[in-house]
Formats: structure tokens, sequence, C-alpha cells
């Protein structure tokens, strides 16, 4: 579904991605863990284009997305995210947050889409928040709606940068067990993360990305029981 | 008690409604908010396409990426170069000087009932240069996440700007920009160098005939009116807007 080649990203000398090759196919849950600055953020931003990268390819769906003549407005419909600081939209109820862009994109009339997403809300049990504004909920109801925000355009690929990292310990929880729902419901899944927890039972594949690459990466069990490289033994060390 | 009062009526009497000198200052004050009502479209005009261009140039990146339009690219960095020139320019001369070149060179040949609408595209020329500051640092006060998450549902820059990132800026930029109106209409008042008969100007042409400053304290009581007006329909707009701060 994605392929990735011979990316990279420098942000000035800085080369930040160096030489990515990696390939996600449809319905795999890939889990991206690493140490602080090695470039998971990056990498997924890369994957919608959020980062122009300066080498390599990505290719999605057949379409090279890298290439300036395809239009990335229509290729983004496909890829939602969330982002760690949620980035709902404050002006507007939740209601909204989730119609604006279906509506706006014509995918659907008004009336569809707010039947979806009532639809959406009962899933995360939020239809009662449906006209409250973003500001007058807690973190972890924020972070549900922003990803079916993203639901709401019927995406092929979801992609997670560090959901709950904003969030109380006691709101990771609910957050988590969406994206568990969604796991189990097919979706295929790209998620920087630092909860293990959920690598481990979710992820289909974990990567470990250090210093711009990615060095090693394996199913969870093994992943986690037999680590090869010594910056993967060093990292689970530090955080297990 | 009753003298000191008979005394300000006096005064009053003489600098306004002898010899119908109140016509004159309603001459002043309708040449006053003519210009001001120029330069306020035209500044915000100026402003907007500005604030723009600017907004743009610190979008695009530093070097072009690989495929994209040559010339795309050029014209942004050349629309942000001319907006920067433009607010350092005029925002670093003061506003007579500006009237002053305007009127008595680049327009020196336009007959004289044009003076007013002259000397409200001059003020109208200065004005942009500080509304399109304005809306830049309203614009770029939206967390850029916002941008972001615009973008990454499949919205294109313009629907992004339009629908996310502007409802969002105009409660930065309403303040600020009344200020500036604020300012602007209190400025008009130098446009009495080109002998145009404002606000400032009537109370001053009053003074010389009744030898005391009453006349220039009623031009400031006008001016003040005008400005507590314009604070209040600043309050309504701010509270309009301010409905999903209010639901907290
Ligand atoms: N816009 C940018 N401009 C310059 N440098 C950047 C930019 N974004 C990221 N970087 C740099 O790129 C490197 C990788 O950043 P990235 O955010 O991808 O790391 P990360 O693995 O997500 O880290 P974290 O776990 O802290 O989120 C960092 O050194 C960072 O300083
Ligand atoms: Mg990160």
């Amino acid at each position: 579904m994605i392929d990735v080649c011979n990316l990279s990203k420098a942000f000035g000398n800085h080369l930040v991605l160096d030489g990515i090759n990696e390939r996600i196919e449809k319905g795999e849950k890939v889990v991206v863990v690493g140490p602080s600055g090695s470039g998971k953020s990056t990498f997924l931003r890369c994957l919608n284009l959020l980062e122009q990268p300066t080498g390599g390819e990505i290719i999605f769906e057949g379409q090279n997305i890298t290439d300036p003549k395809t239009n990335i407005n229509l290729l983004r419909r496909k890829m939602g995210m969330v982002f760690q600081q949620f980035n709902l939209f404050p002006h507007l109820s939740v209601k909204k947050n989730i119609t604006l862009a279906p509506v706006t994109l014509g995918l659907c009339s008004q009336r569809e889409a707010d039947e979806k997403a009532m639809t959406l809300l009962e899933r995360i049990s939020l239809v009662d928040k449906a006209e409250a504004y973003p500001r007058q909920l807690s973190g972890g109801q924020q972070q549900r709606i922003a990803i079916v925000r993203a639901l709401a355009m019927n995406p092929e690929v979801m992609l997670f940068d560090e959901p709950t990292s904003a969030l109380d310990p006691e709101m990771v929880g609910e957050v988590l067990e969406v994206m568990r729902e969604l796991a189990r419901d097919g979706m295929t899944m790209v998620v920087v993360t630092h909860e293990m927890g959920f690598a481990r039972e979710a992820a289909t594949r974990v990567l470990f990305m250090d210093e711009g690459q990615i060095k090693e990466q394996a199913p969870p069990d093994q992943f986690f029981s037999s680590p090869q490289h010594p910056r993967l033994k060093e990292f689970l060390h530090k955080v297990l | 008690m009753m003298k000191f009062l008979y005394g300000i009526w006096d005064a009053f009497y003489y600098s306004f409604l002898e010899a119908d000198r109140w016509k004159f200052y309603l001459v002043g004050l309708k040449n006053t908010l003519f210009m001001a009502g120029v330069a306020c479209v035209i500044g915000v005009a100026i402003g907007m396409v500005l604030a723009i261009l600017k907004v743009s140039i610190q979008a695009s990146p530093a070097v072009r990426p690989r495929g994209t339009s040559f010339l795309g690219w050029w014209l942004i960095r050349l629309g942000g170069w001319f907006a920067n020139l433009y607010t350092t320019v005029i925002r670093g001369t003061p506003v007579l000087v500006q009237l002053l070149i305007l009127y008595f060179g680049v327009f020196k040949t336009a007959p004289k009932e044009y003076a007013l609408l002259v000397a409200g595209l001059s003020f109208g020329i200065n004005s942009g240069a500080y509304v399109c500051e304005i809306i830049r640092a309203g614009i770029q006060s939206v967390e850029k996440g916002q941008t972001e998450a615009g973008r990454s549902l499949g919205l294109n820059s313009r629907q992004t700007m339009r629908l996310v990132v502007l409802p969002q800026a105009i409660k930065n930029i309403l303040p600020t920009l009344f200020n500036e109106f604020i300012t602007l209409l209190k400025e008009t008042s130098v446009a009495g160098y080109i002998a145009l008969t404002d606000l400032t100007r009537a109370g001053d042409v009053v003074r010389s005939r009744v030898w005391n400053i009453t006349p220039l304290i009623i031009s400031g009581l006008i001016y003040l009116i005008l400005v507590i007006l314009l604070t209040k329909l600043q309050g309504v707009l701010e509270r309009r807007l301010g409905a999903s701060d209010r639901r907290l």
C-alpha cells in the first residue's frame, strides 16, 4: 500500500532521515519506536507530505506522492492523521470539526455528514458532546474526537504521531482503546508511540528508528524478546 | 458657580454658535471622516494583499523543491520582497512627509478638488503597511498545527486559510485593527498642511477669530466622541466573535 524508497530528509545541513526503505501492506499495524529526535515524526509526516522529503520516493497505492504533478490534496483524503496536540479546530463545535472536511470537499451533504458524525461519536460514547466546543473537553475526549474526525474521511490508512503523549495518565487508556478497536476493524495503521504495551498487543510489526534509519524491525514478540541491534537493546533497557 | 457655568456657555457660544461657526466644524468633520473612510478602505485592501504576500513567502521553502514551477516560486519571492520593502519604507518615514510628496509631487497637476482624495489615498497607503503587519501577525498567531490538521484532512491551502486559520486569526486581528483605525482617524489632522479644512484645521481657524483655545477643545471633543463610538463598535464585534470562547 505504501512503498518508501530511499527516503531522506534534511533540515538545512541536519540529515534527519537517512535513506529509509520500507513497505507497508494493507491491514498492517506498524508501530514505530525509537529515542527522541531519531526522526520518527519526520518519517510519519513525510508519508502525507506535511514534510517535503529532500530525497527518495514514496508510492501510495501506485501513485508517487513526491511527484510534484500528483494532487496531494486528493491523496491526503485517504490518509488520516492524528497529532500529539489533537489540533481540533477550537472555533468549531465537535460536530462541525468532524463534518468540515467531508462537506467542504463535496463528498456528502451536511445532513449526511451530520448523521455520520453522530454514528462516529456513538462509537466513542461522546454523542452528548456533539455541540460542545473543544476547549470544554478533556484531553482524552479531544483526542478521541480527533481520531473520528480523521475517520469521517473514510481513510485507507491512519497515521498517529504520539497520540497519547500529551495526555494525563488516566486518559491514555481510553484513547488506546479506540485505537485497538480500529486495529481490530482492519484499519491500516502507522503509529509512533512510546506505549510499548500497545506495540506488544496491537502491532503486526515494530520498527526501531535511530539516527534517521530503521535499525531493526520484527513482529512484536520477537522485537521485545530477542532484540539484535545493540542500540535497540539499550533503548528497550531504558524504556521497559 | 453660576459665573463659571456662564463663562463656559459664553466661550462655547462665541466659538460654536456665533456667526454660524458650527458649520465650519461640520465641514471639518465631514472632511476628516471622508479622508479616514477612504484611507481605511484603501489601507485594509493594501494590507490584506501585502499580508498574503508576506505569509506566502514565509510558508514557501527557501530552496525551490525539485520539479515545482520555477515562475511560481520566483513570483512568490518577488511578492514577498516587495511587501517587505513597502512596509519598511512606509513605516520608516513620517506620514506627513508621505502626504507632502504625494500632494506636491506625484499629484501636483491634479485639480484642487481632488486634494481630499489625494490625502485619503496617502493615509491609506500609510495605513496599509500597518494593517499588513496586523493581519500577518494575526494569521501567524494561529498555531501551525491548525493548518496541518486542515491540510491532513485533504483541504487545500485556501480552504484551510478560509475555514480554519482566518476565523481564529480574526479574533487577534480585530482589536489591533481598531487601534489602527483610531490612530488613522486622528492622523488625518496633518491634512491641514496641504490647506485642507479637516476637523483640526477648522478648530484652528475659529481659534484665530475668537482668540482663545475653546475651538480647539471643541475639535478635540469631537475626535473623542468619534473614538468612543469606534471603541463601542469594536466591543460589539468582539462579543459576536467570542462565541466559542464564552462557552468555556
Ligand atoms: N522543522 C524542523 N526544522 C529543523 N529541524 C527539525 C524540524 N523538525 C524536526 N527537526 C529535527 O529533526 C530531528 C528529528 O525530529 P523528529 O521530530 O522527527 O524526532 P522524533 O523521533 O519524532 O522525536 P520525539 O520522540 O522527540 O518526538 C530532531 O533533531 C529535530 O530537532
Ligand atoms: Mg516526534
